[in-house]
């Protein structure tokens, strides 16, 4: 009996740690409350929208949180993603390919060359992350610029077919849309990794001691070259899934996304300093950000006051979950304490 | 008996970071004469003392942000809601001063609301201090310039400049330098002495080196985050105060992105993220550095993006250059 | 004496020669744009005019995208032109009051300032080039929704950023006229910003086909927000159900217009190339010192149309260069690919 509660105790574990299921807790009571006021906003069109639109910022948390999690930071994702998105868009409207899927394939490609760029700077040039990719930042986004001619790529440009398909239920057969079926399996794919596969256990032992790392053998340079070019790789995938979902494709696109996955991240209990933090969390502060910046114009919130109430959530989530998880550690001492 | 090793190999660590910090601050010297050659050459308008100090006041408002931000990077905490502490001190100067309060009092206003804004911060995070200070200064930027949203509106708030000393405080001159830069050059002064010559100034690289031995050893490490980060709020504040006195009016969205040039401009003075390690001159120069860069190209007409592109690669460049050079030192050292 | 009276009379000639070739050669003047921000196929567009027409007049011509959508980075840009001692200014102000210092300083160091589609105010200008008068254009928009929804029901607004100085002055005289009785069961439900980014624009125009489940219209006098509105409608299909209108760019609009069932039947807009042709026109004339921007002056520019300056909204000076121009099935493929 005891075992086996165990064992049940350990499983709930693997997959939400006390600090989710907090965060998880946040999440309903922000989500009922919204309901209250407005009961659109659990129908299934509302749900629809609201996960395709934001299916490229919850992605782009992925690759945010490996770069958290080796305890640097990506500030250039959103600029590869301008770039790469516009440069594969460029393709597609000079003729040089009209299939949905190889536009996909360039622009993940060239997101990522762009972050095997930044990790070459970070892991050979020894530059500190927040300096190289603010550097980078401003690098892509002045080339998207420059590519673009400041035009845009407009709907009636782009191949039909692309433009459909971030609105269709092509790839699962009409289960769920297209956009958010590719988030779910990068989800899907990176929790694995993270979990069971070296790859995954070398990051965060370089995350939660570099020195330790090396000693036992990690190259973290490479690990770190992995993870920022893996990071710039889910910021070429986001790059195309932005332009098919919005059909145009915009020199300015994406600008503030990276501060939206940091923050995402950080709410699930990603830890800045490196090591700390699991993808379900990073999914649950994905879905607390998206719920918030989604639901605040369906309350008839005015559109003035959204931004601080943002910042009001943003504050009280964070401090809640604090709070929440003294409490379970001054539980779990006493527990302790009694089986002395 | 063990204890003698470990020093000298201390001294030597400590001579090495001194020589590398020394060769640091002369490499951002260089390339700050480097840069005004160039311009001077490339442009046959840069050696002109009015327009050259028109320019280097519009950079000086962010860049008074730069030196508490040292402080913080110093500390191993950051603040990102600092261009909407300034947005949001200027609103209500703004605010203050329309509804009919005299400017001296608006004035007191704007710096008291910097204040609390960074106070709030410093609460937060050492009331809290599991919380990162980035996720805490962003959810406190998105909500310090939701404030001045919700104040404001689509509206603009100013006509500030009917106050002629108010104007002057931007715009007064000494000959072709106007006043403010006297005054960033001596809070500079203030700042660096604080950080380089006294107690307190010790104590923040040793928070910054390791928290917990500098807690052990005495140091009162959470009054120590708090104040670095009101001083950052009241900064701020007088940052907005500037930033009305040289627009003469105010709306939500000014200072935007403010934060990530300030970061940009201690980090590039060799100020390291991760705490402890730094030189207030260098954050310094490196403001001159960016800022004087971006008005050279601007007067040949350089594309706003190119510049932006340009200034991203010697960020990096520069950074880069001095870690690619120790590494090669062993190969020369062996032949 | 003699000698020294031929010198004076060689002298003078010289000057007068120079003087004459002075005058039809400008390739010693230089005229500058600034836009409101880069990126935007609009402002492009503007600028294109500009340079047209200053580089036929033989003159050089900067073109300067400010790097972010402020005054802040638009003062910038005007220091760095009055330092180049350019000849003329021709400014889309981020700020209607922002950019007053920086810009006297200009007009004192003797530079010509002509502000374009977004007014600053008349202390920082000579005069404005108005794309169309802000009634005109509130007219046109208020009467297009009253004809695409049959004259009753409710609509909404969608604009660009709430401090957008031109939106908000099309949406005040819009307001103005919806108080006729006209338009008394016209049912204005809201009016949404989108910031001008187009994910913005997109939940806002969700947000909205949510909280009205009867809005038959949405008005965006916007480039980016009624391409974002027209975009959403089209994906659910409810084409007809919901209205869109507003301001747009062909190439942008092309897609969700045309024959058949499209989410907006028809659109304004003036000829962005056009405004900044205009204000090249003006700054020229300045320059040659035929026109000061004063109320009642009158110019035939070099593409034969003649410009009138009249009294603005805001006290100052402006030349309207026309009514707003429709967009609709018939002329949409020959537009798209001008602009």
């Amino acid at each position: 009996m005891q075992i086996n509660r165990r064992r049940v105790k350990l499983t709930r574990d693997r997959v939400f740690s006390s600090r989710e299921l907090s965060l998880l807790a946040i999440l309903i009571l922000i989500v009922a409350g919204i309901q209250l006021r407005n009961s659109t906003f659990l129908s299934s069109r509302s749900i629809n929208d609201m996960l395709k639109n934001y299916s490229t910022t919850i992605t782009l948390a992925l690759g945010m949180m490996s770069v958290l999690l080796i305890g640097g930071i990506d500030i250039s994702v959103s600029a590869t993603l301008a770039f790469s998105g516009m440069s594969a868009s460029l393709l597609m409207r000079d003729g040089v390919y009209s299939s949905t899927l190889v536009m996909f394939l360039v622009s993940t490609a060239i997101g990522t060359l762009c972050g095997l760029l930044v990790g070459l700077v970070i892991s050979r040039g020894k530059v500190l992350p927040i300096i190289a990719t603010l550097g980078f930042a401003n690098i892509f986004r002045g080339a998207t610029y420059i590519i673009s001619d400041s035009r845009w790529v407009s709907a009636y440009q782009f191949d039909s077919a692309f433009k459909r398909f971030a609105q269709t239920r092509t790839l699962t057969f009409g289960l769920m849309n297209n956009l958010v079926f590719i988030a779910l399996v990068c989800y899907l794919v990176f929790f694995v990794v993270m979990r069971w596969t070296r790859f995954g256990r070398r990051i965060y032992a370089v995350g939660s001691n570099p020195e330790a790392a090396s000693i036992s053998g990690i190259n973290i340079n490479r690990v770190k070259l992995a993870v920022y070019t893996m990071a710039g790789s889910f910021a070429g995938l986001i790059g195309a899934m932005y332009t098919s979902l919005y059909a145009s494709a915009q020199s300015d696109m994406g600008m503030g996304m990276e501060m939206d996955a940091i923050a995402s991240c950080v709410l699930g209990g990603v830890s800045l300093s490196g090591g700390q933090g699991g993808v379900p969390g990073v999914l649950l502060g994905a879905m607390t950000m998206t719920v918030i910046s989604k639901a605040l114009p369906l309350i008839g919130i005015s559109q003035f006051w959204q931004k601080a109430i943002k910042g009001i959530i943003i504050l009280i989530a964070i401090i809640i979950n604090v709070l929440a998880q003294r409490a379970i550690h001054r539980n779990a001492m006493r527990a302790r304490e009694r089986q002395i | 008996m063990t204890a003698h090793p470990d020093r000298s190999i201390l001294a030597a660590r400590n001579k090495s970071l001194k020589s590398v910090f020394m060769r640091w601050e002369f490499l951002l010297l260089g390339l700050f004469l480097a840069i005004n050659i160039m311009n001077a050459v490339i442009s046959p308008y840069y050696l002109n003392a009015g327009n050259l100090f028109t320019a280097i006041n519009s950079f000086l408002v962010k860049g008074f942000i730069a030196m508490p931000m040292a402080y913080l990077l110093v500390l191993g905490d950051i603040d990102l809601s600092v261009g909407s502490t300034v947005a949001l001190s200027a609103t209500l100067l703004g605010v203050s001063y329309n509804a009919g309060v005299p400017m001296g009092l608006a004035i007191l206003i704007a710096l008291l609301c910097g204040t609390m804004c960074g106070l709030l911060n410093g609460l937060i995070l050492t009331r809290f201090t599991e919380l990162a200070p980035m996720i805490v200064t962003l959810g406190t930027m998105t909500l310090y310039r939701g404030i001045s949203e919700m104040i404001l509106g689509s509206q603009s708030t100013g006509s500030f400049h009917n106050v002629s000393w108010f104007y002057q405080i931007y715009y007064a001159r000494l000959g072709p330098v106007p006043y403010l830069f006297f005054f960033f050059c001596l809070l500079a002064l203030a700042f660096g002495f604080v950080l380089h010559k006294t107690i307190f100034g010790r104590q923040l690289f040793a928070i910054g080196s390791n928290r917990l031995t500098a807690k052990y050893s005495g140091v009162p490490v959470q009054r120590h985050r708090l104040i670095c980060y009101t001083l950052m709020g009241l900064v701020c504040g007088m940052s907005g105060v500037f930033y009305s006195s040289w627009m003469g009016t105010v709306r939500f969205d000014i200072a935007t992105g403010y934060e990530l040039e300030a970061i940009s401009v201690a980090v590039l003075g060799g100020i390291s993220t991760s705490g402890g390690k730094g030189t207030f001159p260098g954050a310094i120069i490196s403001i001159f550095i960016i800022g004087l860069l971006g008005y050279g190209l601007g007067l040949i007409n350089v594309n706003s993006q190119t510049i932006l592109m340009i200034i991203g690669l010697i960020l990096i460049a520069v950074v880069m250059a001095p870690n690619l050079k120790t590494r090669r030192k062993p190969g020369i050292k062996t032949s | 004496m003699r000698k020294l009276t031929a010198l004076i009379l060689a002298l003078m000639m010289v000057a007068g020669l120079a003087a004459v070739a002075q005058a039809a050669d400008l390739s010693g003047q230089t005229y500058a744009i600034i836009t409101k921000s880069a990126g935007n196929p609009y402002n492009e567009r503007e600028a294109s005019g500009f340079e047209e027409v200053i580089k036929a007049a033989g003159a050089n011509v900067i073109v300067k995208h400010p790097a972010q959508i402020t005054a802040e980075a638009q003062i910038t840009l005007i220091n760095e032109l009055v330092a180049q001692k350019v000849t003329g200014i021709a400014v889309a102000g981020n700020d209607f009051d922002a950019l007053e210092t920086a810009l006297k300083a200009a007009m004192a160091a003797g530079i010509k300032v002509v502000s374009l589609d977004s007014a600053v105010n008349p202390a920082s200008r000579l005069t404005h080039i108005n794309q169309a008068g802000v009634v005109e254009v509130a007219q046109a928009l208020v009467d297009a929704a009253y004809d695409l929804m049959g004259g009753e029901g409710e609509w909404a607004i969608l604009s660009a950023t709430a401090t957008a100085s031109n939106q908000n002055a099309w949406i005040a005289a819009m307001q103005e006229l919806l108080k006729d009785e006209k338009y008394a069961k016209l049912n204005l439900v809201e009016i949404a910003y989108g910031d001008d980014i187009y994910q913005t624009s997109v939940d806002e125009t969700q947000a909205l086909l949510q909280n009205y489940p009867n809005l038959k219209l949405i008005n965006a006098p916007t480039t980016v927000g009624i391409a974002a509105a027209s975009k959403v409608i089209t994906d659910n299909e409810l084409q007809g159900k919901v209205i869109v209108t507003g301001l747009g760019l062909p190439s942008e609009m092309a897609e969700f217009m045309g024959q058949g069932s499209v989410a907006c039947p028809y659109m304004f807009l003036w000829n962005p190339i056009d405004v900044g042709r205009t204000a090249a026109y003006a700054l020229l004339e300045m320059v040659n010192g035929e026109l000061t921007g004063a109320l009642g002056e009158s110019f035939t520019a070099a593409n034969g149309v003649t410009y009138i300056v009249t009294e603005a909204g805001d006290k100052g000076t402006e030349i309207i260069i026309g009514p707003p121009f429709e967009f609709n099935a018939d002329n949409i493929e020959d537009w798209k690919t001008v602009y």
